[in-house]
């Protein structure tokens, strides 16, 4: 079920002036920019250690994280985007639950794209340390080369794998 | 249970602007790897570019110390290919981390799917983390470097050069498709006065 009737989207040039303000306001009230991952990975370790408390040795990439637990900034960060997000849709009228993605395939595919794609990009957060948000943008913003180089990585493997999945996109309009 | 409130007022902020910017919809996002839609750069660019400018504006004002604030050091290999990781997460699965909980709060299920599979990357890389430690989080050039650094030049040549891709860019794609004003809205459009796209 699509949102009826919505809001049209934000211009893009007044969007990111917006979240550079936001950037730079989170920079110079924290001393760091903005993410996502950190949340994911902690609630990953922490959620397979309150299910398998033996699961991380001493040594394993996790074990900090499942030690750390969950009331960390980044955490509660991630709760915000969710709950900046919500709101906005729905002010904006564009919620609407639905399984969304390429139309040219059904349902359960999309759902095994989205599984898979994630994986990957849980798997290359954790190389990066850092996505898009904290490393690509977060990164980027005070000139940091490793920034640009993510965004480099990001690109060429996205517009890549972006054109072979090209097929799967069409018939649809593009708003 | 001390809640860091920054974190909760700021995250909000940046999810209001990613879900308004049409960031939670997969369609828009890879559109932009098949370049029939440029939000994504025109997004992020911007958003670089105008934190960069304040960053160093704050800098020469005395307002803060680049030592003070975090700075990615280049671990080249685990950079790159992690970077290409989520490149490829987004054109298989449809978003990056942050964009995968905007869908995911805005309604779309495929949003949750992707970030389960995080979670399993996670896992992934957790298993594999011995094996390749070494060579992906091997520290290339000095910690924390900064391109102007990388290039021996001002940060204000790099900011007014990437402020002139995005100007050049942006000119080049929006003359080729005018954006159309019922298409995108200021977010500043008092409510109800915005044309309904359909």
């Amino acid at each position: 079920m699509r949102a009826v009737n919505p809001r049209p989207r934000w211009n893009p040039y007044l969007s990111g002036i917006a979240l550079g303000v936001v950037l730079f306001a989170t920079f110079f009230a924290t001393g760091h920019g903005l993410g996502v991952t950190g949340a994911t990975t902690a609630m990953t370790a922490v959620g397979v250690a309150s299910v398998a408390p033996h699961a991380f040795g001493a040594h394993d990439y996790l074990a900090a994280y499942a030690r750390s637990g969950l009331n960390s900034w980044i955490v509660w960060e991630v709760i915000g985007v969710i709950v900046g997000a919500l709101a906005g849709s729905l002010l904006g009228r564009r919620f609407g639950p639905q399984i969304d993605g390429p139309p040219r395939v059904r349902s359960f595919g999309r759902l095994g794209l989205a599984l898979l794609g994630g994986a990957a990009s849980g798997f290359g957060a954790r190389m990066a340390m850092g996505c898009t948000s904290g490393m690509g943008l977060s990164g980027s913003a005070p000139l940091a080369a490793a920034g640009f180089l993510f965004l480099i990585g990001f690109f060429a493997a996205g517009v890549a794998f972006g054109t072979i999945f090209k097929p799967l996109w069409q018939r649809k309009s593009i708003s | 249970m001390m809640i860091p409130w920054t974190g909760l007022a700021l995250g909000i902020l940046f999810g209001v602007i990613l879900e308004g910017a049409g960031f939670g919809d997969p369609g828009c996002l890879t559109a932009q790897l098949r370049f029939t839609n440029w939000a994504v750069f025109k997004v992020m660019f911007t958003a670089i570019v105008v934190s960069g400018i304040l960053i160093y504006a704050s800098r020469a004002l005395g307002l803060i110390h680049l030592s003070d604030i975090f700075v990615p050091s280049v671990y080249f290999w685990g950079t790159l290919l992690g970077g290409a990781g989520v490149g490829i997460g987004m054109a298989v699965g449809g978003y990056c981390p942050g964009t995968s909980a905007v869908a995911m709060a805005s309604g779309r299920l495929d949003g949750l799917l992707f970030l389960i599979g995080i979670g399993g990357g996670t896992l992934a890389f957790n298993a594999v983390f011995p094996a390749i430690k070494s060579w992906i989080y091997a520290q290339t050039g000095p910690a924390s470097i900064t391109v102007p650094q990388l290039l021996h030049v001002s940060p204000w040549v790099v900011l007014a050069v990437l402020l002139a891709v995005l100007v050049t860019i942006s000119w080049l794609v929006d003359r080729a498709k005018p954006a159309s004003p019922r298409t995108t809205v200021s977010p500043f459009t008092p409510a109800g006065t915005a044309q309904p796209k359909h």
